[in-house]
């Protein structure tokens, strides 16, 4: 073999061993998006033949050889008719497939575990709701169905999991969600697949699939200590919002306990169902959305809290079914100290205790 | 009988008529200031050539760093740029402009029976903004380039890089007037300037394709201009329209970028299949097939065209029930394009076809362009689009409609009117041979990036997972392929310029006007006014025609 040049020879090697062609399966949606992508591919191959084969034997039958004077045909009502009709009709068989599939992806079940997912130049930062914190990777239990929130902090990014068929584009000021139910315990490829600048493709991780009891293990093993929640009830308390947010009878703002999911009527006369956009929207932009009877005094919290904060705050108030937390933590605002994002440096001082039932967190 | 209808005249004879458009006047200002739409054309073409070589050397340099997982022939930033340089310069400053204003350029008033367009004047600015665009974009190049991609998507474009998005932006936005300006024209030549007896039904379906990419370019340029205003201002004072913390969408901006890059996809394309039915016809010797299907058929592209903007944003939390329009809308836009492949392929039937190198490119537009459409389909099918889009696999399809489809087309109908332009022949052997070379090239560089997309590969990756890397190498080495394709054809055409055998008035025996004139044409084109008396592609009275002749020179 010493004729061969061993970079050729090298290459041979890895193709031999190393070439795939087709994702692995690893959702619940994938075979079923894999079908209709089997069957797209099907009818693409024999329209695809059905061209060839006609030109190849028109170009045979037909060369100047063959066949000198040429017979001049207008044309065919019925064949222009075929050829509109039949592929009308499979494409249109495509669209409603495809739409079901569509439907079913971006429409999360309502028992679905939620994991917040901040796409920033140039990472992906995963917030579980039991208060573990990932980079560039994300952990899930097989069996289980897990609805990503996704948001971007500064451009857009899409949060892609190839081995799943599942993408979303995670965009500057706005939610989006995508849900996914992992079948196949393994590792699989994380990408960014929309163009975000210089690190772009440097913004990858792994998504690791892991049966549900080495999921809880890994929950257990990798927790802050502290949920998102209970991180999300320290913000609220050092912004200081429950100094309005109390639920007292006096208080300048309206009570959050059990706001999540209800419908509230604005002064604008508009009403609006209190969803995690709402939420986001009503602390970053608090002017524009302030329920009736209410003044509008709420400052903007814009550009004092990054979007994981949000979301622990978002989370925290979806969480909220009683104000008697909120009364609690009012008494010991000064003691809590600043800033957010970084859970291991407080000390989970009134979490820890909190009564079951007492309204604060679910894990 | 022979295999060939080419039909020249006696090469001892024969001389290039001494008055044409090109040895009318001299001197350099003579071009600069030409009205001569024809002048102008080859203006284009020597303009966009050199283009076309810039974006294929940058096209060179990106398959290159693909050849190894790593970021590791340039940094991740230069890799961005040189992507962002390809697209600009290739969608903006070649195939935006390649077959309209170059072919489109020269023989739609020939073909319709003008003397010219209808406002030379507006058609040599159009030159000229053109190449005000292409020295910015040069400049750009030179002064740092700029790395937002082609596509300009805010925040990043207005926020995020320090590149030289303005002075792109202000490029695009002049060449953007460029097409509107060629597009403006044609419509009114089209409307106004046809011969006695040329309806709009005798017309050859190179016109209608034309009219119908010249609606997309007047109607949606516009919008793009309006984008990049919007993203200018956005970065230089911040109004805000596009910045979800000052109450705007960054949404919005793809919307009105997609408004128009999606029809633009037509204004690529719609003119290249007009040269496809000219050349199937004469090739095969007979009408083309379904005439008027054929001409409704870009009329419909150029009407649907403009209402599947949103499939490219299916996954970006747009409304499900706009998807479910948008989606519907974007299968309706697919069904002319089957209707053309068709029409063209039943063109053959029971012709007499002969297999010049104009008719190879033809038959290779045919396939790639099939492929390139089906493809297409998957994106437009909103629950496959969620996996495949942003991939290679979209890259992929791009390609196989904008080269596979655009640059074969440019370049069947390149060949197939040379004699005319020139007066003389290219040499037709190895001409044969690039085609084949550019078919096979094009299949090796771009199939395999099908199968990258399908794996997961994201577009735009300076470097990726180890296991695509056989793909790539076979990306690469197809590509290398397909770049001799391209070198060929630019050698042996400058050769034929003062080599070529001289191919009098009409070497393919077709039946269009502008065959019936002197090759080189009169700057006139016509001595006499013109009457259409018959409909296009009628190939018994270009028999006649002939036999006429005959008898009188007997």
């Amino acid at each position: 073999m010493d004729h061969i040049s061993p970079v050729f020879w090298q290459f041979l090697v890895k193709w031999m061993t190393d070439f795939a062609l087709f994702p692995p399966e690893a959702s619940k949606i994938a075979p079923q998006m894999d079908a209709l992508f089997f069957f797209m591919v099907l009818v693409s191959l024999i329209g695809l033949t059905i061209v060839i084969l006609l030109v190849t034997s028109f170009s045979i039958l037909y060369s100047k050889k063959r066949h000198p004077i040429a017979v001049q045909i207008e044309g065919s009502t019925l064949l222009e008719a075929t050829w509109t009709i039949i592929p009308l009709g499979l494409f249109l068989i495509m669209f409603v497939w495809g739409a079901l599939i569509y439907f079913r992806v971006y429409t999360p079940p309502a028992n679905a575990m939620n994991i917040y997912v901040v796409g920033k130049q140039w990472m992906w930062k995963a917030e579980h709701p039991g208060g573990q914190h990932e980079i560039n990777s994300l952990h899930v239990p097989t069996g289980r169905a897990v609805q990503l929130t996704l948001i971007s902090q500064d451009v857009f990014h899409s949060f892609s999991i190839p081995a799943f068929r599942i993408k979303r584009e995670a965009i500057p000021g706005r939610y989006t969600t995508v849900w996914f139910e992992p079948t196949t315990p393994g590792t699989y490829h994380l990408f960014c697949t929309q163009y975000c600048g210089t690190s772009h493709s440097a913004m990858i991780g792994d998504i690791v699939v892991m049966t549900p009891e080495d999921f809880k293990k890994w929950q257990q093993e990798s927790t802050s200590g502290m949920s998102l929640a209970q991180n999300g009830e320290r913000l609220f308390s050092s912004l200081s919002c429950n100094a309005c947010h109390n639920g007292r009878p006096d208080s300048r703002g309206p009570s959050l306990a059990n706001v999540y999911g209800s419908k509230l009527t604005l002064t604008s006369g508009q009403s609006a169902t209190a969803d995690e956009a709402y939420l986001r929207e009503s602390i970053l932009n608090p002017s524009e959305h302030v329920t009736q009877g209410y003044a509008p005094i709420m400052p903007t919290y814009q550009g004092q809290i990054n979007e994981d904060g949000v979301i622990a705050l978002v989370e925290y108030i979806k969480n909220l079914s009683s104000n008697y937390r909120v009364e609690q933590t009012l008494n010991t605002t000064g003691l809590l100290p600043e800033g957010e994002g970084t859970p291991a440096a407080v000390k989970q001082q009134p979490a820890g205790k909190t009564p079951a039932g007492q309204g604060t967190v679910k894990q | 009988m022979s295999s060939t209808i080419v039909s020249l005249p006696d090469q001892s004879t024969a001389r290039i008529p001494k008055t044409n458009f090109i040895t009318k006047e001299n001197g350099i200002l003579s071009w600069l200031l030409t009205g001569d739409h024809k002048r102008i054309a080859i203006l284009y073409l020597i303009s966009i050539t050199f283009f076309f070589f810039i974006g294929g050397a940058l096209a060179g340099l990106i398959r290159l760093e693909l050849l190894t997982p790593q970021s590791d022939l340039m940094a991740t930033d230069t890799y961005n740029k040189v992507f962002t340089m390809h697209g600009v310069v290739m969608i903006f400053l070649f195939l935006v402009p390649s077959v309209p204003a170059t072919l489109g350029n020269f023989l739609i008033p020939i073909m319709i029976g003008a003397k010219d367009l209808a406002l030379p004047k507006v058609n040599l600015l159009s030159w000229y903004l053109y190449i005000i665009g292409g020295i910015l974009v040069l400049y750009t190049m030179i002064s740092g380039g700029v790395d937002t991609g082609w596509t300009f998507t805010t925040p990043l474009s207005t926020h995020y890089v320090n590149t030289n998005v303005l002075s792109t932006g202000l490029a695009v936005f002049i060449a953007g007037f460029s097409s509107i300006f060629t597009g403006l024209n044609f419509i009114v030549t089209i409307h106004k300037m046809r011969a006695p007896g040329m309806t709009w039904f005798r017309m050859p379906l190179f016109v209608w394709a034309h009219y119908a990419a010249s609606i997309l370019m007047v109607l949606g340029t516009p919008v793009l201009a309006i984008a990049i205003v919007l993203v200018a201002l956005e970065r230089t004072i911040g109004i805000g329209v596009f910045d979800p913390t000052k109450g705007g969408d960054p949404l919005l901006f793809q919307h009105l970028f997609w408004f128009y890059s999606h029809p633009a996809v037509y204004i690529m394309i719609l003119p290249g299949m007009g040269v496809i039915s000219e050349v199937i016809s004469t090739f095969s010797r007979k009408r083309v097939f379904g005439y008027t299907a054929v001409a409704f058929s870009s009329v419909a592209i150029a009407v649907f065209g403009f209402f599947v903007w949103e499939h490219h944003m299916f996954i970006m939390g747009v409304s499900s029930y706009s998807m479910l329009v948008f989606s519907l809308l974007t299968m309706l836009v697919a069904v002319p394009s089957a209707i053309k492949i068709f029409n063209w392929t039943f063109t053959l039937y029971k012709g007499s076809i002969t297999f010049e190198t104009p008719m190879l490119y033809a038959f290779g537009f045919m396939g790639l362009f099939t492929i390139g459409g089906l493809t297409g389909v998957f994106l437009g099918t909103s629950g496959t689009d969620i996996h495949l889009t942003e991939t290679y696999f979209i890259v992929a399809h791009f390609h196989f409609v904008m080269v596979g489809g655009m640059l074969m087309a440019f370049l069947s109908g390149i060949h197939f009117w040379w004699p005319k332009i020139t007066g003389r022949m290219y040499p037709e052997k190895i001409s044969q041979l690039a085609a084949l070379v550019t078919f096979i090239g094009f299949n090796f560089t771009f199939f395999p990036q099908f199968i990258l997309g399908v794996l997961g590969m994201p577009r735009r990756y300076a470097a990726y997972p180890p296991e695509f890397q056989i793909l790539n190498v076979f990306s690469t080495a197809g590509a290398t392929i397909l770049g001799v394709g391209y070198l060929l054809p630019i050698l042996y055409l400058t050769w034929s310029l003062k080599y070529g055998e001289i191919a009098g008035n009409n070497p393919w025996q077709a039946t269009g006007l502008e065959w019936q004139i002197q090759s080189p044409p009169l700057t006139e084109n016509f001595i006499e006014l013109p009457v259409m008396d018959h409909d296009a592609y009628d190939y018994e009275w270009l028999e006649r025609q002939k036999e006429k002749e005959v008898t009188s020179v007997g």
